[in-house]
Formats: structure tokens, C-alpha cells, sequence
């Protein structure tokens, strides 16, 4: 009668330790680690060049660049070309850069300035860089102020967009925070506006560095007598590809490297800020 | 020529985002810490931004008569993060500031922090830095809209006590705008209640440490606030 009832117990709900999950943010970042994309794609383009597979006339191996590259410094070519090529760059991402900072300014801290220069800025945003180039030839001729002046075109208007919408989003809290502590015009801007538009600043100058580079290759191919881009016209003439690729990897190192100096300066300047991806 | 630090009649003020006045006379003593109570809406934040002087929407009239050094305590500690701890109190002094912003980082209990970036703080240490970036300026009337709202409840009793020790020893007059009837009551001298844009009641603290005379002020209180 008193029989035991056979049921099967249900074993237990077994624990286990935590699971091991994956962080969904991207990881701890490595010293270098931007390097390894170009690293890659130098490797694959070594490996086509060395099975044959890439005609050297269609693009010469990675070696040819270094020993063509190594001839034209004996040379002096490569470095005379460089410097001033190096020149107007500079020269014209300083000039852009300046406007672009100080009508950022004036337009970010006043409303008429804001009226007056955004407007014009935003209209002027949708005109290519190519097509006003003859128009800075029929303004500056066709010698060096009209390189510089299509450069700093160039770089002006990520410079002066960037830092505008910083200054813009400036906290309104610091704003009343600054009332509060009687600060005077002059300590407002040192101290909240300068320091809170500057990670849109050198956003902006990585971008107008870029373009700055961009706009130096369109105006050394069309007229010039000196420069990387004069260098590969002149190469293009003859056939000379191992030049022209020498150009193009100088053009790729002078635009890594800008980038990267302007990342290491943000890191400097930006130590306040932890961000993803830092 | 009264001798009150803070001295405002028939203040009014309209087109606020937050509340409106209709009319408020209040006179807080030097070295009073008045509490101004109220329930959201009631005019407290519209009535604190008006004394602070940083109402530029505001529309309204009246007479506010100030002593010239006030500092103000905001909700959030509004701390800059791009500047570390000691220059966020040093903020707009002269550079022979520093050794006192050094004592007054020491009585907050922040004296070893002074290198420290904001975001490398807890809410409650923020909000001590800002509390040393007002005293710093040795106030004769502090300003604080719910300073304390944001923080945890254990870190807010902590704030309290250091409050009121601070306030203490420099005696500022204090305007402390809350909705927390126990905060009111564990610091004020006076409170005084808000209303709909006016002031409905105004009455002194009594018997701090005595629980039960402060439980039926509490009582009291809240039955003002129409809560019981």
C-alpha cells in the first residue's frame, strides 16, 4: 500500500560559475596598432610583385620604390621636391587653418558674426575645391600665391567647421558657471571656450591636413616647375612609373605622418578626456 | 541702511521655463542658513537664478539688494573637465589664490587631490570640489540650489554634516534651495516655504538634536507641503 511512488527526481539545477563573456567594447588599444592595416596591404602587394602576378609596368614592386627612391636622393631630386612641396603645404594649411580658426571664433561667439560669416561659409561649403580653381588663376596667376591660396581653401573649411560646431555646443552650464564666478570675457574664453572647441579644432586640422595634401597634388599637376607632383607630371611623360609610384608613397607618407602628428598632439592636449577607442 | 545680507521686495518674474514669482519679500541675517522649500514648480530655482544674477530669460521686477561677494553651488558639481581639481577652484583668482584653494581643498577633505582630473573623482567628491571652489571665494552669501540631489543618500548625510561645519566656521549667509524636508530641517536656521510663486510660510527651526520637537516640525511641514 505504502508504496513508494516511483518518480524521478529532476537532477538538481546544476550551478556554474559565471560566464566568461566578451567585453562588446572594442578591447584595450595597442601601441602601433593603426599600423597594422597599411602593414597588411604591403605585404599582399609585396607578395603579387614578388609571384609576378603585377606587371612592374603596371605598378612596380615595393622595392623598386626604395632603390628608385634611394637614386633620386642622391640625386637631390626627392628632397628639393619634397621641401618645396613641404612648403606650400604648410604654408597654406597655416593660412587656412588661421582663418578658419579665427572666423570660427568670430562667428561661434557672436550672433551677428554668426549670421554674417556662417551663412556665406555654408553657401561658399558646397563649391568643389577643383572648381574654383581658375578663378584663384585668373586672381593670383599661376605662380606660387595662387598654390597657397587653393591649399588654404582647402584646409579652411574642415578647420572652420569643426571648431564653429565645437564652439556651438559649448555647456550652457559653464556659461552661467563663469557668471557665477564673475569671469571676465577674456578669462571665458581662455579658460571654457578655447579649452572646450579644441577637440574640434584638431579634429578639424586632421581633416584640412588631409585636404591640404589633396589640394597640393591638384595644383603642383597643373602648373609647376618644382615639387612631388611636378616630379610625377615629369615622370608620367617619360613613363617612368617607378617614379611616379615613388611620388605616390611619399604623398602616402606625408599624409600618414601629418595624421599621426596631429593624433600625437591630441593625446597631449587631450589628456582630460577618456573616450572609447583611447 | 538694514543690516540684512540679503534683502528682496516684491519680486516678481515671469516667462520662466521653471516657475514664476509673484511677489516675494524675504530678508535673510548675516550668517543665517535659510532653507527655501518648495515643491517642483514652486518658483525655488527661479527665485535662486534671480539672486545669482544668471536669469537673462527671466522677465519680471523688483528689488534685490546683495552683498558683493556671493558664490553659488549648483546641482551638478559643474566642474571643468579639462582643468584638474585645484584650477577648477582657482578658476577666475588670481595665481596668489592657490595656497588658500590648497586649505579649503583640506577642509572639504580633498587635500591630497588637488592634481586630479574631475572625471577621476566620485559624485560626492565632485561636489566637494565645488563646494571648496565657493568657499574659496569667502562668500558672504552662498547660493545653492539642491546641491546635494544627485548624490547617493549615505554620501548625502556626509555632505550635510560637512555643510554645516563649513558653514559654521565661515558664516555665510546661506540660501539653500531644497525640496528634502530633512535636509531642510537637519540644516537651516529658518525655513521658509514656497509657494506658487510666493512665500507661504516662514519659520524657525527649533530644537536641533531634540527628535521629537523635530519630528513634529517635520509633521508640520509636511502637512504644508500637502503631503500628509
Amino acid at each position: 500500500m505504502n508504496a513508494i511512488s516511483g518518480e524521478i527526481l529532476p537532477a538538481p539545477p546544476s550551478l556554474a560559475p559565471p560566464a566568461e563573456r566578451a567585453t562588446l567594447g572594442p578591447g584595450t588599444p595597442r601601441r602601433h596598432g593603426h599600423l597594422l592595416g597599411p602593414g597588411l596591404l604591403l605585404l599582399y602587394w609585396m607578395v603579387l610583385s614578388a609571384t609576378g602576378w603585377l606587371d612592374p609596368r603596371t605598378l612596380p614592386a615595393p622595392w623598386t620604390a626604395i632603390t628608385t627612391g634611394a637614386d633620386l636622393v642622391r640625386e637631390g631630386r626627392l628632397q628639393e621636391n619634397l621641401a618645396v612641396s613641404a612648403a606650400r603645404a604648410a604654408s597654406g594649411l597655416l593660412v587656412g587653418g588661421l582663418a578658419g580658426v579665427l572666423l570660427a571664433f568670430l562667428s561661434g561667439l557672436s550672433l551677428l558674426g554668426g549670421y554674417v560669416i556662417d551663412g556665406i561659409v555654408q553657401l561658399k561649403r558646397g563649391i568643389p575645391i577643383l572648381a574654383i580653381i581658375p578663378f584663384m588663376i585668373l586672381w593670383f596667376g599661376i605662380g606660387e600665391p595662387m598654390k597657397v591660396a587653393v591649399i588654404a581653401v582647402g584646409a579652411f573649411f574642415p578647420i572652420y567647421i569643426q571648431t564653429h560646431s565645437a564652439l556651438r555646443s559649448i555647456d550652457l552650464r559653464y556659461v552661467e558657471l563663469a557668471e557665477t564666478l564673475d569671469l571676465s570675457r577674456w578669462q571665458f574664453v581662455r579658460r571654457i571656450v578655447i579649452p572646450g572647441a579644441l577637440p574640434g579644432f584638431l579634429l578639424g586640422l586632421r581633416f584640412g591636413a588631409t585636404a591640404a595634401w589633396l589640394a597640393l597634388v591638384v595644383v603642383e599637376q597643373l602648373n609647376a616647375s618644382s615639387g612631388i607632383g611636378y616630379m610625377v607630371t615629369l615622370a608620367r611623360n617619360y613613363a617612368q612609373t617607378d617614379v611616379m609610384l615613388v611620388g605616390l608613397v611619399v604623398y602616402a607618407l606625408l599624409g600618414f605622418g601629418t595624421d599621426s602628428a596631429v593624433r600625437w598632439a591630441e593625446r597631449r592636449l587631450l589628456t582630460w578626456r577618456r573616450t572609447l577607442g583611447q | 541702511m538694514s543690516a540684512a545680507a540679503v534683502r528682496i521686495r516684491d519680486l516678481k518674474r515671469t516667462f520662466t521655463l521653471k516657475g514664476v514669482l509673484k511677489g516675494v519679500d524675504l530678508d535673510i541675517a548675516p550668517g543665517e542658513f535659510v532653507a527655501l522649500l518648495g515643491r517642483s514648480g514652486s518658483g525655488k530655482s527661479t527665485l535662486l537664478r534671480a539672486l545669482a544674477g544668471i536669469d537673462h530669460e527671466a522677465e519680471g521686477t523688483g528689488e534685490i539688494a546683495l552683498p558683493p561677494r556671493l558664490s553659488v553651488i549648483f546641482q551638478d558639481a559643474r566642474l571643468l573637465p579639462w582643468m584638474r581639481v585645484l584650477d577648477n577652484v582657482t578658476l577666475g583668482l588670481p595665481r596668489a589664490s592657490h595656497p588658500r584653494a590648497l586649505q579649503a581643498l583640506d577642509e572639504v577633505g580633498l587635500g591630497s587631490r588637488e592634481r586630479a582630473w574631475p572625471h577621476e573623482l566620485s559624485g560626492g567628491e565632485q561636489q566637494r570640489v565645488a563646494l571648496a571652489r565657493a568657499l574659496v571665494r569667502e562668500p558672504a552669501l552662498l547660493l545653492a540650489d539642491e546641491p546635494f540631489g544627485a548624490l547617493d543618500a549615505l554620501t548625502r548625510i556626509q555632505m550635510h554634516d560637512l555643510l554645516r561645519r563649513l558653514s559654521e566656521r565661515h558664516k555665510p549667509a546661506v540660501l539653500l534651495v531644497t525640496h528634502d524636508i530633512d535636509e531642510a530641517l537637519a540644516l537651516a536656521d529658518r525655513i521658509v516655504m514656497l509657494d506658487d510663486g510666493r512665500i507661504s510660510a516662514d519659520l524657525q527651526v527649533a530644537g536641533r538634536g531634540d527628535r521629537t520637537l523635530i519630528a513634529l516640525q517635520r509633521r508640520r511641514l509636511l502637512a504644508m507641503l500637502g503631503v500628509i
